[in-house]
Protein backbone atom coordinates (compact mmCIF):
# COMPACT_ATOMS: atom_id res chain seq x y z
CA UNK A 1 0.00 0.00 0.00
CA UNK A 2 2.36 2.20 1.00
CA UNK A 3 5.32 1.51 -1.55
CA UNK A 4 2.25 1.97 -4.28
CA UNK A 5 1.65 5.43 -2.91
CA UNK A 6 4.74 6.53 -2.18
CA UNK A 7 6.14 7.44 -5.65
CA UNK A 8 2.71 9.10 -6.96
CA UNK A 9 3.60 11.89 -4.17
CA UNK A 10 7.44 11.94 -4.84
CA UNK A 11 6.62 12.38 -8.66
CA UNK A 12 3.88 15.30 -7.55
CA UNK A 13 1.29 16.59 -9.91
CA UNK A 14 1.70 14.62 -13.58
CA UNK A 15 2.92 15.77 -16.73
CA UNK A 16 -1.02 16.75 -17.61
CA UNK A 17 -1.29 18.62 -14.92
CA UNK A 18 1.50 20.44 -14.32
CA UNK A 19 0.97 21.60 -18.47
CA UNK A 20 -2.61 22.46 -17.23
CA UNK A 21 -1.18 24.96 -14.43
CA UNK A 22 0.92 26.41 -17.36
CA UNK A 23 -1.89 27.12 -19.65
CA UNK A 24 -1.38 24.06 -21.87
CA UNK A 25 -4.38 21.34 -22.33
CA UNK A 26 -6.85 20.50 -24.88
CA UNK A 27 -8.35 23.69 -25.71
CA UNK A 28 -4.64 25.76 -25.98
CA UNK A 29 -3.90 23.19 -28.71
CA UNK A 30 -7.01 24.30 -30.65
CA UNK A 31 -4.75 27.06 -31.75
CA UNK A 32 -1.96 24.94 -33.42
CA UNK A 33 -3.82 24.24 -36.38
CA UNK A 34 -3.95 28.16 -37.37
CA UNK A 35 -0.61 28.51 -36.03
CA UNK A 36 1.08 26.07 -37.97
CA UNK A 37 -0.92 27.41 -41.09
CA UNK A 38 0.11 30.75 -40.47
CA UNK A 39 4.15 29.58 -40.02
CA UNK A 40 3.78 27.31 -43.11
CA UNK A 41 2.33 30.16 -45.38
CA UNK A 42 3.58 33.66 -43.89
CA UNK A 43 6.67 32.79 -42.01
CA UNK A 44 8.07 30.22 -44.23
CA UNK A 45 7.87 32.18 -47.53
CA UNK A 46 9.23 35.38 -45.77
CA UNK A 47 12.26 33.19 -44.55
CA UNK A 48 12.23 31.10 -47.73
CA UNK A 49 12.64 34.62 -50.09
CA UNK A 50 15.39 36.08 -47.77
CA UNK A 51 17.39 33.35 -48.39
CA UNK A 52 16.01 32.93 -51.90
CA UNK A 53 17.15 36.57 -52.65
CA UNK A 54 20.91 35.88 -51.59
CA UNK A 55 20.65 33.00 -53.92
CA UNK A 56 21.01 35.24 -57.67
CA UNK A 57 20.67 33.83 -60.74
CA UNK A 58 24.51 34.99 -61.43
CA UNK A 59 26.97 36.59 -59.49
CA UNK A 60 28.05 36.49 -55.25
CA UNK A 61 25.95 35.78 -52.92
CA UNK A 62 25.05 40.00 -53.11
CA UNK A 63 24.68 40.76 -56.43
CA UNK A 64 20.98 41.15 -56.53
CA UNK A 65 21.50 43.95 -54.02
CA UNK A 66 24.34 45.12 -55.35
CA UNK A 67 22.64 45.39 -59.28
CA UNK A 68 19.15 46.92 -57.63
CA UNK A 69 21.37 49.58 -55.89
CA UNK A 70 23.28 50.08 -58.69
CA UNK A 71 20.73 50.57 -61.65
CA UNK A 72 19.00 54.09 -61.52
CA UNK A 73 15.88 52.25 -63.11
CA UNK A 74 16.05 50.31 -59.98
CA UNK A 75 16.92 52.07 -56.95
CA UNK A 76 14.66 54.90 -58.15
CA UNK A 77 11.32 53.19 -57.41
CA UNK A 78 12.30 53.71 -53.99
CA UNK A 79 12.32 57.60 -54.36
CA UNK A 80 9.08 57.59 -56.67
CA UNK A 81 7.21 55.16 -54.19
CA UNK A 82 8.19 57.50 -51.38
CA UNK A 83 7.31 60.81 -53.19
CA UNK A 84 3.58 59.10 -53.33
CA UNK A 85 3.45 57.50 -50.29
CA UNK A 86 4.48 60.07 -47.67
CA UNK A 87 2.55 63.64 -49.08
CA UNK A 88 -0.58 61.06 -49.61
CA UNK A 89 -0.31 59.96 -46.07
CA UNK A 90 0.39 63.29 -44.67
CA UNK A 91 -2.26 65.28 -46.52
CA UNK A 92 -4.88 62.25 -45.45
CA UNK A 93 -3.97 62.02 -42.26
CA UNK A 94 -4.06 66.24 -42.06
CA UNK A 95 -7.71 65.89 -43.55
CA UNK A 96 -8.36 63.30 -41.48
CA UNK A 97 -7.85 64.94 -37.67
CA UNK A 98 -10.13 68.10 -37.83
CA UNK A 99 -12.45 65.86 -39.31
CA UNK A 100 -12.97 63.60 -36.85
CA UNK A 101 -12.76 65.75 -34.63
CA UNK A 102 -15.81 67.71 -35.89
CA UNK A 103 -17.87 64.12 -36.48
CA UNK A 104 -17.18 63.12 -32.87
CA UNK A 105 -20.06 65.06 -32.48
CA UNK A 106 -22.60 63.99 -34.77
CA UNK A 107 -25.19 61.81 -33.62
CA UNK A 108 -25.60 59.59 -36.77
CA UNK A 109 -22.00 59.03 -37.82
CA UNK A 110 -22.78 55.81 -39.27
CA UNK A 111 -24.74 56.86 -42.74
CA UNK A 112 -21.14 58.74 -43.11
CA UNK A 113 -19.40 56.04 -42.15
CA UNK A 114 -21.19 53.78 -44.32
CA UNK A 115 -20.11 56.03 -47.32
CA UNK A 116 -16.50 55.98 -46.19
CA UNK A 117 -16.53 52.27 -46.35
CA UNK A 118 -17.50 52.17 -50.08
CA UNK A 119 -14.08 53.09 -51.14
CA UNK A 120 -12.34 50.50 -49.11
CA UNK A 121 -14.41 47.35 -49.69
CA UNK A 122 -14.76 48.73 -53.97
CA UNK A 123 -10.48 48.57 -53.39
CA UNK A 124 -8.19 50.12 -55.65
CA UNK A 125 -8.87 48.13 -59.10
CA UNK A 126 -12.16 49.52 -59.46
CA UNK A 127 -11.47 52.50 -58.00
CA UNK A 128 -8.81 53.30 -60.74
CA UNK A 129 -11.09 52.09 -63.49
CA UNK A 130 -13.57 55.06 -62.07
CA UNK A 131 -11.32 57.70 -62.02
CA UNK A 132 -9.94 56.78 -65.68
CA UNK A 133 -13.10 57.92 -66.85
CA UNK A 134 -13.90 60.83 -63.77
CA UNK A 135 -10.63 62.22 -63.96
CA UNK A 136 -9.97 62.33 -67.98
CA UNK A 137 -9.93 65.00 -70.09
CA UNK A 138 -13.97 64.10 -71.33
CA UNK A 139 -14.78 63.61 -67.45
CA UNK A 140 -17.04 64.81 -65.46
CA UNK A 141 -14.33 66.65 -63.60
CA UNK A 142 -12.72 68.31 -65.94
CA UNK A 143 -16.14 69.62 -67.45
CA UNK A 144 -17.23 70.63 -64.23
CA UNK A 145 -13.96 73.20 -63.76
CA UNK A 146 -14.49 74.23 -66.86
CA UNK A 147 -18.25 75.27 -66.80
CA UNK A 148 -17.16 77.32 -63.98
CA UNK A 149 -14.28 78.96 -65.83
CA UNK A 150 -11.93 77.43 -63.34
CA UNK A 151 -10.00 76.52 -66.42
CA UNK A 152 -9.54 76.91 -70.05
CA UNK A 153 -7.28 73.53 -70.80
CA UNK A 154 -8.89 70.02 -69.54
CA UNK A 155 -6.32 69.14 -66.70
CA UNK A 156 -4.55 66.31 -67.18
CA UNK A 157 -4.51 64.29 -64.47
CA UNK A 158 -4.85 60.90 -65.74
CA UNK A 159 -1.44 58.38 -66.48
CA UNK A 160 0.63 60.72 -64.61
CA UNK A 161 1.27 61.31 -61.04
CA UNK A 162 -1.53 62.88 -59.84
CA UNK A 163 -4.20 60.11 -61.28
CA UNK A 164 -1.98 57.99 -58.29
CA UNK A 165 -2.00 60.63 -56.13
CA UNK A 166 -6.17 60.89 -56.28
CA UNK A 167 -6.60 57.06 -56.08
CA UNK A 168 -4.71 56.56 -53.15
CA UNK A 169 -6.56 59.61 -51.04
CA UNK A 170 -9.97 58.28 -52.15
CA UNK A 171 -8.90 54.57 -50.89
CA UNK A 172 -6.56 55.91 -48.06
CA UNK A 173 -8.59 59.00 -46.60
CA UNK A 174 -11.57 56.83 -45.50
CA UNK A 175 -9.02 54.64 -44.21
CA UNK A 176 -6.86 56.94 -42.03
CA UNK A 177 -10.04 58.94 -41.18
CA UNK A 178 -11.71 55.57 -39.62
CA UNK A 179 -8.69 54.73 -38.02
CA UNK A 180 -8.26 58.53 -36.66
CA UNK A 181 -12.14 58.79 -35.28
CA UNK A 182 -11.65 55.52 -33.84
CA UNK A 183 -8.50 57.16 -31.43
CA UNK A 184 -10.61 60.12 -31.34
CA UNK A 185 -13.74 58.94 -29.84
CA UNK A 186 -11.31 56.67 -27.27
CA UNK A 187 -10.62 59.81 -25.35
CA UNK A 188 -12.78 60.72 -22.38
CA UNK A 189 -14.80 63.69 -23.03
CA UNK A 190 -14.36 64.46 -19.57
CA UNK A 191 -10.77 65.99 -20.22
CA UNK A 192 -11.84 68.65 -22.83
CA UNK A 193 -14.77 69.06 -20.31
CA UNK A 194 -12.63 70.02 -17.36
CA UNK A 195 -9.61 72.14 -19.63
CA UNK A 196 -13.23 74.05 -21.28
CA UNK A 197 -14.32 74.94 -17.94
CA UNK A 198 -10.64 76.36 -17.28
CA UNK A 199 -11.23 78.79 -19.87
CA UNK A 200 -9.09 77.05 -22.41
CA UNK A 201 -9.95 77.72 -26.31
CA UNK A 202 -10.77 75.42 -28.76
CA UNK A 203 -7.09 75.33 -30.53
CA UNK A 204 -5.46 75.22 -26.42
CA UNK A 205 -7.67 72.16 -25.65
CA UNK A 206 -6.95 70.28 -29.22
CA UNK A 207 -3.32 71.16 -28.53
CA UNK A 208 -2.41 71.15 -24.88
CA UNK A 209 -5.44 68.17 -24.20
CA UNK A 210 -6.30 65.67 -27.59
CA UNK A 211 -2.72 65.97 -28.92
CA UNK A 212 -0.46 64.53 -26.52
CA UNK A 213 -3.32 61.58 -25.78
CA UNK A 214 -3.66 61.10 -29.48
CA UNK A 215 -0.03 61.18 -30.59
CA UNK A 216 0.75 57.25 -29.70
CA UNK A 217 -2.37 56.66 -32.18
CA UNK A 218 -1.52 59.11 -35.03
CA UNK A 219 1.92 57.95 -34.98
CA UNK A 220 0.02 54.06 -35.80
CA UNK A 221 -2.53 55.46 -37.74
CA UNK A 222 0.09 57.39 -40.07
CA UNK A 223 1.96 53.91 -40.12
CA UNK A 224 -0.57 52.21 -41.50
CA UNK A 225 -1.73 54.53 -43.87
CA UNK A 226 1.67 54.67 -44.97
CA UNK A 227 2.24 50.81 -44.93
CA UNK A 228 -0.71 50.71 -47.35
CA UNK A 229 -0.27 53.46 -49.80
CA UNK A 230 3.95 52.39 -49.81
CA UNK A 231 2.61 48.92 -51.61
CA UNK A 232 0.78 50.77 -54.26
CA UNK A 233 -0.05 48.81 -57.30
CA UNK A 234 -2.94 48.49 -59.14
CA UNK A 235 -3.34 52.13 -59.41
CA UNK A 236 -0.14 52.75 -60.00
CA UNK A 237 -0.19 50.66 -63.03
CA UNK A 238 -3.26 51.69 -64.27
CA UNK A 239 -4.20 55.11 -63.04
CA UNK A 240 -0.44 56.23 -63.47
CA UNK A 241 2.50 56.12 -65.76
CA UNK A 242 3.87 52.77 -64.91
CA UNK A 243 7.28 53.43 -66.79
CA UNK A 244 7.60 56.93 -65.87
CA UNK A 245 6.80 58.93 -62.47
CA UNK A 246 4.72 56.13 -61.40
CA UNK A 247 7.14 52.99 -61.41
CA UNK A 248 6.77 52.21 -57.74
CA UNK A 249 8.74 49.30 -56.46
CA UNK A 250 5.90 47.13 -56.31
CA UNK A 251 6.06 47.51 -60.23
CA UNK A 252 9.38 46.35 -59.96
CA UNK A 253 9.24 43.26 -58.10
CA UNK A 254 6.17 42.09 -60.03
CA UNK A 255 8.38 42.68 -63.45
CA UNK A 256 11.20 41.07 -61.86
CA UNK A 257 8.82 37.79 -61.11
CA UNK A 258 6.23 37.41 -63.74
CA UNK A 259 8.13 39.14 -66.58
CA UNK A 260 11.73 38.68 -66.19
CA UNK A 261 10.98 35.26 -63.97
CA UNK A 262 13.35 36.57 -61.92
CA UNK A 263 12.37 34.91 -58.33
CA UNK A 264 15.07 35.63 -56.54
CA UNK A 265 15.37 39.00 -57.85
CA UNK A 266 12.07 39.48 -57.06
CA UNK A 267 12.24 38.62 -53.88
CA UNK A 268 15.42 40.71 -53.19
CA UNK A 269 12.88 43.60 -54.47
CA UNK A 270 10.18 42.13 -51.72
CA UNK A 271 12.44 42.07 -48.76
CA UNK A 272 14.00 46.01 -49.66
CA UNK A 273 10.64 47.26 -49.78
CA UNK A 274 9.63 45.57 -46.75
CA UNK A 275 13.00 46.70 -45.07
CA UNK A 276 11.76 50.31 -46.58
CA UNK A 277 8.50 50.35 -44.70
CA UNK A 278 9.91 48.85 -41.75
CA UNK A 279 12.37 51.86 -41.82
CA UNK A 280 9.98 54.48 -41.83
CA UNK A 281 7.54 52.56 -39.18
CA UNK A 282 10.59 52.47 -36.56
CA UNK A 283 11.47 55.60 -37.28
CA UNK A 284 7.84 56.81 -36.70
CA UNK A 285 7.46 55.19 -33.59
CA UNK A 286 10.89 56.12 -32.52
CA UNK A 287 10.13 59.54 -32.69
CA UNK A 288 6.90 59.90 -31.29
CA UNK A 289 8.61 59.84 -28.11
CA UNK A 290 9.94 63.25 -28.60
CA UNK A 291 6.39 64.61 -28.48
CA UNK A 292 5.09 63.24 -25.38
CA UNK A 293 6.33 60.88 -22.45
CA UNK A 294 3.62 59.97 -19.69
CA UNK A 295 0.08 58.23 -19.46
CA UNK A 296 -1.71 58.18 -22.05
CA UNK A 297 -3.85 55.16 -22.45
CA UNK A 298 -4.95 56.27 -19.03
CA UNK A 299 -7.12 58.91 -20.23
CA UNK A 300 -9.30 56.35 -22.51
CA UNK A 301 -12.98 56.27 -21.10
CA UNK B 1 -19.46 68.25 -25.56
CA UNK B 2 -19.36 71.23 -26.34
CA UNK B 3 -19.97 73.35 -29.15
CA UNK B 4 -18.28 76.65 -29.73
CA UNK B 5 -20.61 79.44 -31.21
CA UNK B 6 -18.01 81.67 -32.06
CA UNK B 7 -17.95 83.24 -35.82
CA UNK B 8 -14.88 81.75 -36.44
CA UNK B 9 -15.52 78.22 -35.15
CA UNK B 10 -18.59 78.21 -37.21
CA UNK B 11 -16.52 79.21 -40.46
CA UNK B 12 -14.09 76.65 -39.54
CA UNK B 13 -17.12 73.74 -39.27
CA UNK B 14 -18.29 74.64 -42.48
CA UNK B 15 -14.72 74.69 -44.07
CA UNK B 16 -14.66 71.06 -43.24
CA UNK B 17 -17.96 70.18 -44.09
CA UNK B 18 -17.24 71.69 -47.38
CA UNK B 19 -14.27 69.13 -47.67
CA UNK B 20 -15.94 65.99 -46.76
CA UNK B 21 -18.89 67.42 -49.22
CA UNK B 22 -16.04 67.67 -51.71
CA UNK B 23 -14.88 64.38 -51.10
CA UNK B 24 -18.25 62.29 -51.12
CA UNK B 25 -19.31 64.16 -54.10
CA UNK B 26 -16.49 63.03 -56.18
CA UNK B 27 -16.60 59.72 -54.73
CA UNK B 28 -20.15 59.54 -56.10
CA UNK B 29 -19.83 60.91 -59.05
CA UNK B 30 -16.52 58.48 -59.86
CA UNK B 31 -18.97 55.95 -59.22
CA UNK B 32 -21.70 57.16 -61.24
CA UNK B 33 -19.43 57.88 -64.22
CA UNK B 34 -18.84 53.92 -63.99
CA UNK B 35 -22.49 53.13 -63.98
CA UNK B 36 -23.44 55.65 -66.67
CA UNK B 37 -21.07 54.64 -69.40
CA UNK B 38 -22.21 51.11 -68.58
CA UNK B 39 -25.50 52.30 -70.13
CA UNK B 40 -24.75 54.34 -72.60
CA UNK B 41 -24.70 53.92 -76.34
CA UNK B 42 -22.13 56.09 -77.37
CA UNK B 43 -20.89 58.74 -74.82
CA UNK B 44 -18.06 61.38 -76.37
CA UNK B 45 -17.39 64.91 -75.36
CA UNK B 46 -21.28 65.51 -73.89
CA UNK B 47 -22.26 65.46 -70.08
CA UNK B 48 -24.48 62.47 -70.74
CA UNK B 49 -24.49 59.64 -73.19
CA UNK B 50 -26.27 60.29 -76.10
CA UNK B 51 -28.80 57.34 -75.73
CA UNK B 52 -29.32 54.53 -73.05
CA UNK B 53 -28.93 50.39 -73.75
CA UNK B 54 -28.49 47.44 -71.71
CA UNK B 55 -26.43 45.80 -74.44
CA UNK B 56 -23.17 45.83 -72.53
CA UNK B 57 -24.21 43.51 -69.82
CA UNK B 58 -24.37 41.25 -72.40
CA UNK B 59 -21.38 41.58 -74.33
CA UNK B 60 -19.45 42.10 -70.91
CA UNK B 61 -21.12 38.40 -69.65
CA UNK B 62 -20.18 36.51 -72.84
CA UNK B 63 -16.51 38.33 -73.69
CA UNK B 64 -15.32 38.06 -70.29
CA UNK B 65 -16.73 35.08 -69.79
CA UNK B 66 -18.02 36.25 -66.36
CA UNK B 67 -20.70 33.01 -66.17
CA UNK B 68 -17.52 30.92 -65.20
CA UNK B 69 -15.20 33.87 -63.92
CA UNK B 70 -18.26 34.74 -61.08
CA UNK B 71 -18.55 30.80 -60.56
CA UNK B 72 -14.84 30.97 -59.88
CA UNK B 73 -14.84 33.73 -57.22
CA UNK B 74 -17.97 32.60 -55.38
CA UNK B 75 -16.00 29.13 -55.04
CA UNK B 76 -12.96 30.48 -54.05
CA UNK B 77 -14.94 32.96 -51.40
CA UNK B 78 -16.78 30.37 -50.01
CA UNK B 79 -14.12 27.94 -49.45
CA UNK B 80 -12.10 31.05 -47.89
CA UNK B 81 -14.82 31.80 -45.91
CA UNK B 82 -15.65 28.15 -44.11
CA UNK B 83 -11.61 27.35 -43.66
CA UNK B 84 -10.52 30.48 -41.87
CA UNK B 85 -13.84 30.38 -40.17
CA UNK B 86 -13.18 26.72 -39.03
CA UNK B 87 -9.33 27.76 -38.36
CA UNK B 88 -9.71 31.13 -37.41
CA UNK B 89 -12.47 30.03 -34.44
CA UNK B 90 -11.29 27.56 -33.16
CA UNK B 91 -7.64 29.56 -32.13
CA UNK B 92 -9.36 32.54 -31.17
CA UNK B 93 -11.41 30.62 -28.88
CA UNK B 94 -7.84 29.12 -27.34
CA UNK B 95 -6.47 32.49 -27.49
CA UNK B 96 -9.24 34.07 -25.56
CA UNK B 97 -9.44 31.04 -22.86
CA UNK B 98 -5.66 30.15 -21.71
CA UNK B 99 -3.01 31.90 -20.57
CA UNK B 100 0.02 30.29 -22.11
CA UNK B 101 4.07 31.14 -22.60
CA UNK B 102 4.45 32.55 -26.13
CA UNK B 103 0.79 33.85 -26.34
CA UNK B 104 2.11 37.17 -27.07
CA UNK B 105 4.49 35.84 -29.48
CA UNK B 106 1.31 34.29 -31.38
CA UNK B 107 -0.60 36.85 -31.22
CA UNK B 108 2.25 39.19 -32.90
CA UNK B 109 2.18 36.25 -35.45
CA UNK B 110 -1.22 36.60 -36.43
CA UNK B 111 -0.82 40.28 -36.37
CA UNK B 112 1.64 40.54 -39.01
CA UNK B 113 0.00 39.45 -41.85
CA UNK B 114 -2.55 42.14 -41.40
CA UNK B 115 -0.44 44.84 -40.80
CA UNK B 116 2.24 43.93 -43.86
CA UNK B 117 0.97 44.94 -47.18
CA UNK B 118 -0.32 42.17 -49.12
CA UNK B 119 1.85 42.96 -52.09
CA UNK B 120 5.56 42.41 -49.75
CA UNK B 121 4.29 39.30 -48.80
CA UNK B 122 2.75 38.09 -51.80
CA UNK B 123 5.43 37.99 -53.94
CA UNK B 124 7.61 35.61 -51.74
CA UNK B 125 4.37 33.09 -50.88
CA UNK B 126 4.17 33.23 -54.71
CA UNK B 127 7.65 32.07 -55.24
CA UNK B 128 6.58 29.37 -52.72
CA UNK B 129 3.20 28.62 -54.49
CA UNK B 130 4.83 28.35 -57.91
CA UNK B 131 7.36 26.06 -56.82
CA UNK B 132 5.37 23.24 -55.18
CA UNK B 133 2.73 23.66 -58.29
CA UNK B 134 -0.02 25.24 -56.07
CA UNK B 135 -0.27 28.63 -57.81
CA UNK B 136 -2.51 28.76 -60.68
CA UNK B 137 -4.74 26.33 -59.53
CA UNK B 138 -7.90 26.85 -57.30
CA UNK B 139 -6.03 25.81 -54.46
CA UNK B 140 -3.30 28.13 -54.59
CA UNK B 141 -5.74 31.27 -55.03
CA UNK B 142 -7.28 29.48 -51.67
CA UNK B 143 -4.41 29.20 -49.70
CA UNK B 144 -3.03 32.79 -50.76
CA UNK B 145 -6.31 34.63 -49.89
CA UNK B 146 -6.42 32.42 -46.37
CA UNK B 147 -2.75 34.21 -45.36
CA UNK B 148 -4.76 37.70 -44.05
CA UNK B 149 -8.11 35.87 -43.66
CA UNK B 150 -7.48 33.63 -41.06
CA UNK B 151 -5.30 35.93 -38.62
CA UNK B 152 -8.41 38.69 -39.43
CA UNK B 153 -10.84 35.81 -38.11
CA UNK B 154 -8.69 35.30 -35.36
CA UNK B 155 -8.60 38.95 -34.10
CA UNK B 156 -12.11 39.76 -34.62
CA UNK B 157 -13.17 36.62 -32.41
CA UNK B 158 -11.05 37.06 -29.42
CA UNK B 159 -12.78 40.14 -27.94
CA UNK B 160 -16.04 38.05 -29.00
CA UNK B 161 -15.13 35.02 -27.07
CA UNK B 162 -13.67 37.10 -24.21
CA UNK B 163 -17.31 38.87 -23.34
CA UNK B 164 -19.20 35.02 -23.36
CA UNK B 165 -18.92 33.92 -19.02
CA UNK B 166 -16.65 31.12 -18.57
CA UNK B 167 -19.22 30.01 -16.39
CA UNK B 168 -21.86 29.20 -18.52
CA UNK B 169 -19.28 26.88 -20.10
CA UNK B 170 -18.50 25.34 -16.53
CA UNK B 171 -21.80 25.00 -15.67
CA UNK B 172 -22.46 23.26 -19.14
CA UNK B 173 -19.18 20.42 -18.34
CA UNK B 174 -20.96 20.06 -14.69
CA UNK B 175 -23.94 18.96 -16.46
CA UNK B 176 -22.00 16.02 -18.59
CA UNK B 177 -21.14 18.48 -22.09
CA UNK B 178 -18.20 17.25 -24.02
CA UNK B 179 -16.56 19.46 -26.25
CA UNK B 180 -17.87 18.96 -29.12
CA UNK B 181 -21.12 19.36 -27.50
CA UNK B 182 -20.40 22.17 -25.53
CA UNK B 183 -19.28 23.62 -28.93
CA UNK B 184 -22.55 22.96 -30.36
CA UNK B 185 -25.01 23.60 -28.11
CA UNK B 186 -23.72 26.71 -25.92
CA UNK B 187 -20.65 28.47 -27.80
CA UNK B 188 -22.38 28.38 -31.50
CA UNK B 189 -25.60 29.84 -30.35
CA UNK B 190 -23.90 32.65 -28.33
CA UNK B 191 -20.88 33.49 -30.99
CA UNK B 192 -23.11 33.16 -33.94
CA UNK B 193 -23.33 37.14 -34.36
CA UNK B 194 -20.02 37.29 -33.66
CA UNK B 195 -19.12 34.94 -36.31
CA UNK B 196 -21.46 35.69 -38.88
CA UNK B 197 -20.01 39.46 -38.87
CA UNK B 198 -16.40 37.82 -38.95
CA UNK B 199 -17.01 35.67 -41.78
CA UNK B 200 -19.27 38.54 -43.78
CA UNK B 201 -16.12 40.91 -43.51
CA UNK B 202 -14.12 38.00 -44.76
CA UNK B 203 -16.52 37.46 -47.41
CA UNK B 204 -16.05 41.30 -48.34
CA UNK B 205 -12.70 41.24 -48.38
CA UNK B 206 -11.55 38.15 -50.47
CA UNK B 207 -13.67 39.41 -53.50
CA UNK B 208 -11.94 42.79 -53.21
CA UNK B 209 -8.56 41.07 -52.49
CA UNK B 210 -6.60 42.07 -55.62
CA UNK B 211 -3.05 41.54 -54.86
CA UNK B 212 -2.80 38.02 -54.01
CA UNK B 213 -5.00 36.46 -56.14
CA UNK B 214 -3.43 38.22 -58.88
CA UNK B 215 -0.31 36.96 -57.98
CA UNK B 216 -1.52 33.51 -57.83
CA UNK B 217 -3.85 33.14 -59.97
CA UNK B 218 -3.68 30.94 -63.45
CA UNK B 219 -6.37 31.79 -66.18
CA UNK B 220 -8.96 29.43 -64.91
CA UNK B 221 -8.51 30.57 -61.33
CA UNK B 222 -8.85 34.26 -61.90
CA UNK B 223 -11.81 35.67 -59.20
CA UNK B 224 -13.54 39.43 -60.74
CA UNK B 225 -11.67 41.61 -59.80
CA UNK B 226 -8.40 39.85 -61.09
CA UNK B 227 -10.75 39.71 -64.13
CA UNK B 228 -11.15 43.60 -64.05
CA UNK B 229 -7.80 44.65 -63.86
CA UNK B 230 -6.82 42.33 -67.03
CA UNK B 231 -9.60 44.07 -68.77
CA UNK B 232 -8.58 47.44 -67.65
CA UNK B 233 -5.56 46.98 -68.27
CA UNK B 234 -5.92 45.47 -72.64
CA UNK B 235 -8.47 48.70 -72.53
CA UNK B 236 -8.55 49.43 -76.25
CA UNK B 237 -9.10 45.92 -76.94
CA UNK B 238 -12.97 46.15 -75.73
CA UNK B 239 -15.50 49.13 -75.57
CA UNK B 240 -15.14 51.12 -72.84
CA UNK B 241 -18.78 50.27 -72.06
CA UNK B 242 -18.00 46.86 -71.43
CA UNK B 243 -15.67 47.25 -69.22
CA UNK B 244 -17.49 49.62 -67.28
CA UNK B 245 -20.69 46.73 -67.22
CA UNK B 246 -18.15 44.41 -66.01
CA UNK B 247 -16.66 46.82 -63.31
CA UNK B 248 -20.53 47.33 -62.10
CA UNK B 249 -21.15 43.49 -61.49
CA UNK B 250 -18.20 43.23 -59.46
CA UNK B 251 -19.52 46.74 -57.98
CA UNK B 252 -22.74 44.93 -57.28
CA UNK B 253 -21.55 41.50 -55.92
CA UNK B 254 -19.30 43.20 -53.56
CA UNK B 255 -22.14 45.85 -52.15
CA UNK B 256 -24.84 43.43 -51.98
CA UNK B 257 -22.30 41.84 -49.16
CA UNK B 258 -21.08 45.18 -47.77
CA UNK B 259 -24.91 45.70 -46.84
CA UNK B 260 -25.46 42.62 -45.41
CA UNK B 261 -22.62 42.99 -43.57
CA UNK B 262 -23.21 46.28 -42.45
CA UNK B 263 -26.49 45.04 -40.67
CA UNK B 264 -24.40 43.28 -38.13
CA UNK B 265 -21.03 45.67 -37.50
CA UNK B 266 -20.42 49.06 -37.43
CA UNK B 267 -18.64 50.22 -39.80
CA UNK B 268 -15.41 51.51 -38.53
CA UNK B 269 -14.86 48.21 -37.56
CA UNK B 270 -14.01 47.36 -40.73
CA UNK B 271 -10.72 49.05 -40.45
CA UNK B 272 -10.14 49.20 -36.96
CA UNK B 273 -11.07 46.14 -34.95
CA UNK B 274 -8.24 44.33 -36.12
CA UNK B 275 -5.85 47.31 -36.39
CA UNK B 276 -6.11 48.66 -33.27
CA UNK B 277 -4.88 45.47 -31.62
CA UNK B 278 -1.15 47.17 -31.73
CA UNK B 279 -2.20 50.46 -29.89
CA UNK B 280 -2.53 48.34 -26.92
Amino acid sequence: MHQTVAPSIIQGPSLRQRLAARGFDAVTLLVVPAAVFSLCLFVYPFAFGLILSFEPKSGGWLSNYVRFFSDSFLYDTIGKTLWLAVPVTLLNLVLAVPIAFRVRLMRHQRLLTTILVLPITLGTVLVAEGLLNYLGPQGWFNRTLMTFGLISQPLKLVHNYWGVFASLVITGFPFTFLLTLSYVTGIDPALEQAAATLGASAWQRFRHVYLPLLMPGFAITFCLSFVQAFSVFPSAVLLGAPAGPTRVISIAAYQAAFEEYDYSMASAIAMIMGFVQLAIVVAVLASRGLFYRGPASGAKG
Amino acid sequence: MIRDTTLGAKLWAAAIWTLVGFFVLNLFAMIGTVVTSSFATRWLGTWLPIGWTTRWYDSAWSEFQLGDVLLVTFQVVGAVVLISGLLGVTAAYALARREFAGKRLLVLLFLLPLLIPPITFGIPLATVLYRTGLAGTFWGVVVANLVPTVPFVILVMIPFIEQVDPKIEAAARVFGANTFKLFVHVLMPLLLPGILAALLLVLVRTIAMFELTFLVAGPTSQTLVVALYYAVFAAGVRAVQSIDAMAVIYMVTTLVWLIIALRFVNPTQIVTRAKQQPAH
